[in-house]
């Protein structure tokens, strides 16, 4: 697919893919085999009609292909742009066994992006009005992907955010380069001319209790936090000025554009020539480091405790990083950062490490070498080992039932909590995970929660 | 949007909005906060809610102005509307019958006392208010504070009003007096929350601060309001803002709030900038009047 150059692109936070052209589109479409039985579509978790997409994308019918999407997937040009394919439908298709598999995301990505270009996002039509009202908390891609199927679904649907902007983890987490914010945005604009109403501002628990959303006319609840508080790594300095969570860095930068600070009033660490290191292996790592890069860092560096082959993050987000100058540094471990007297980050005690046995994630658990230690100076740290859960549910909504980590137990069929007529999914429930999966349990609960309401509320 | 339905200057450069926001002023307990952004590029801020009136569902913040963004805030006038408010926000304040309860505020931290004076005096509380300022025309709340207190001292860093002294040192007269204090809350500036826990520590008395760190959501997301208490790290805003005065790290604390020092001083620059450029225009464009 056509991309920006590495080094113009590293310089600024505009899309790096650019796109199929129609043309790319229907030859990349005619490679598809066509399989009587799609294999690929059993690596979807909302489960995308892929075939047939495909087949009318080769035959030049775009819109017909992006309405086949829509049927499945509420977000289709974000899918195609942050799921990891290659783990998923790609990871199936047939053509890939010896060769490369159909570029599935990127199909749907373009047809997504046709529909809207040329005619706007086209809305499906909705059942009739049930007079059911259903409160759906948080607006990321599990809150987002719920609504829009509740709402066709003919149920009324209200949307609680705590922040001030719609979209969740796709405003606030990932980057402008990765995910358009305007691409979001006329997503949700589609729910919302479906008749979804937004709510911002609006922290559910402090602002409105869930038994103030059940008793005040919302017939069923879906709880859609999100992850919450950032993981740390409980090593001495963490607290130094310069040692950011992701989370924070990637909020200041993508929520609230201090990209272009002073224009925009929040500031974030001037990375510009300055040594820059991100810890972590996953998609948020990769995120915050190019975002560093971006921001004018001489040196940005991924640091993982695995090697290159254990790293969670797409393979895409790793080969766009090193193309854009991003240094990999495998197999190191931080013990310590190191400050100045004024509290400001100068360096970071690393510690080289070697695979051993396989832990409980199947991936070789990564064991300190003795004497390995060295010291590296460092400006700026991202701490991205991923999320916590959010404490605020938990705290008012202490009859829900939570694991040891603060997540909500559901059943997975159905997302049921154990609470009467309170749906969960997403990150609050699986911990740290991606957008698809997230807009998987999303659907799921619709399923579940238009039964429920369906069926006089049996629970 | 809310709604400013009155706002007016009580000092200096502190500024008092009253604001629409039935959901929060119906919810709202003491010592929590609320989150506000003023314009669609502009930094969320947190600001303890200093008062509420379910009935008119209004809520009352004190701001001072320091920065771009506060300067900005006490621009506005009754009849504008701040974007975005978010809350209620974080722990409320732990509040019981401690016995004799000590509420100090410096500057505008006396703002932000003042709700938790209130509840500790309903709690049936002897409460002791010492309100410390800079000069007399700092001075804020006195009457307010005379109205729901018991005791109340003000102090002035330069003798101009009330005693001359900071709020420890009447502090200390008070328990060195033999006055039996059960509960100090002090908040305010940094140097001002260790120095009073720096008073109370010997004599044991439990002594609650409520922390002002640098936050963007508020909501226990970011993790960028994180302080260290009894050697932990905490995030204030879900965790706080109220802490045990002698488990926090005020040095860490101070530390961290001058992150962003530099950025502040180029964003109020740039602002105050553009304000004299626009002025200048303004003049320019007036016809001179001869």
């Amino acid at each position: 697919m056509p991309e920006q150059a590495p080094l113009e692109r590293n310089q600024n936070f505009l899309e790096v893919n650019l796109g199929f052209t129609e043309e790319l589109a229907k030859m990349e479409a005619q490679r598809c085999l066509q399989c009587p039985k799609p294999v690929c579509v059993a690596g979807c978790p909302v489960g995308v009609q892929i075939r047939d997409f495909i087949q009318l994308v080769s035959e030049g019918d775009f819109l017909g292909a992006a309405a086949k999407i829509k049927s499945d997937n509420a977000l289709p040009a974000v899918c195609g742009r942050v799921c990891p394919q290659e783990e998923q439908c790609e990871a199936k298709c047939v053509v890939g066994v010896k060769h490369e598999p159909v570029a599935i995301g990127r199909l749907e990505r373009f047809v997504s992006d046709f529909e809207r270009e040329k005619i706007g996002i086209r809305t499906p039509d909705i059942k009739p009005k049930t007079g059911r009202k259903v409160a759906v908390i948080g607006s990321g891609p599990a809150g987002l992907s719920c609504a829009g199927d509740l709402i066709q679904l003919g149920h009324d649907v209200t949307v609680f955010e705590a922040l001030h902007e719609i979209g969740g983890v796709l405003i606030y987490g990932i980057p402008e380069f990765r995910l358009p914010k305007s691409i979001v945005k006329a997503e949700v604009d589609a729910l919302k001319s479906l008749g979804v109403e937004f709510r911002t501002n609006a922290v559910v628990g402090f602002t409105d209790t869930i038994d103030e959303l059940l008793s005040d006319g919302y017939s069923a609840v879906f709880i859609a936090v999100g992850a919450g508080l950032p993981y740390f790594m409980s090593i001495p300095g963490e607290n130094y000025n310069g040692v950011y969570s992701a989370n924070e860095f990637l909020t200041r930068v993508n929520l609230m554009k201090a990209y272009r600070f002073p224009e925009y009033d929040t500031p974030v660490f001037d990375c510009k020539d300055k040594n820059v290191a991100v810890f972590g292996g996953g998609n948020t790592a990769m995120d915050a480091v190019r975002t560093a890069k971006r921001l004018g860092a001489k040196n940005a560096y991924i640091m993982y405790r695995r090697s290159e082959k254990e790293m969670p993050a797409r393979l895409e987000e790793v080969h766009h990083a090193k193309q854009e100058g991003v240094e990999f540094v495998f197999l190191t471990n931080p013990l310590e950062f190191i400050g100045d007297e004024n509290g400001w980050l100068r360096g970071v005690k690393l510690q080289k490490m070697e695979l051993g046995e396989p832990d409980a994630s199947g991936r070789r658990r990564p064991v300190p070498i003795p004497g390995s230690e060295y010291i590296t100076d460092l400006d700026m740290a991202v701490i991205a080992i991923g999320n916590g859960s959010n404490p605020i549910i938990k705290k008012t909504t202490p009859d829900l039932s939570y694991n040891k980590r603060g997540n909500i137990i559901v059943d997975e069929s159905t997302m049921k909590t154990n609470k009467k007529g309170v749906f969960a999914g997403g990150d609050i429930v699986t911990g740290g995970a991606t957008v698809i999966l997230a807009m998987g349990a999303g659907r799921t609960a619709a399923k579940a929660i238009d039964t429920y309401l369906t069926n006089s509320e049996t629970w | 949007m809310n709604k400013i339905v009155s706002a007016e200057f009580l000092a200096t450069d502190i500024k008092r909005f009253v604001i629409e926001a039935p959901k929060i002023a119906a919810k709202r307990k003491a010592g929590q906060f609320v989150i506000v952004r003023i314009d669609d590029k502009g930094e969320r801020i947190p600001l303890t809610i200093a008062d509420s009136d379910p009935q008119k569902g209004t809520i009352t913040i004190i701001v001072q102005g320091i920065g771009k963004t506060t300067k900005t805030i006490n621009s506005l006038e009754s009849g504008d509307f701040f974007l975005d408010v978010v809350g209620p926000l974080g722990k409320p304040s732990h509040i019981e019958n401690f016995g004799t309860a000590v509420s100090i505020g410096g500057g505008v931290g006396t703002a932000i006392a003042f709700p938790t004076a209130v509840a500790l005096k309903q709690a049936g509380n002897h409460t002791i208010v010492i309100n410390g300022a800079r000069t007399k025309d700092l001075v804020i709340l006195e009457e307010e504070l005379k109205n729901v207190s018991d005791e109340v001292y003000i102090t002035t860093d330069d003798g101009s009003y009330g005693y001359h002294g900071f709020v420890t040192q009447k502090l200390k007269e008070l328990i060195d007096g033999g006055k039996q204090i059960d509960f100090v809350l002090a908040i305010g500036p940094i140097p001002m929350m260790k120095a009073v826990a720096e008073t109370t520590r010997p004599f044991g008395i439990k002594t609650v601060v409520s922390l002002n760190p640098v936050m963007v959501d508020g909501t226990g997301m970011c993790g960028g309001c994180r302080a260290t208490v009894d050697n932990q790290t905490v995030f204030v805003c879900v965790d706080g803002p109220e802490f045990d005065a002698h488990k926090v790290d005020f040095d860490l604390l101070t530390k961290r709030n001058r992150t962003y020092n530099r950025n502040e001083k180029e964003s109020l620059e740039n602002h105050l900038c553009n304000f004299d450029k626009a002025f200048n225009e303004a003049l320019a464009a007036e016809p001179i009047n001869r």
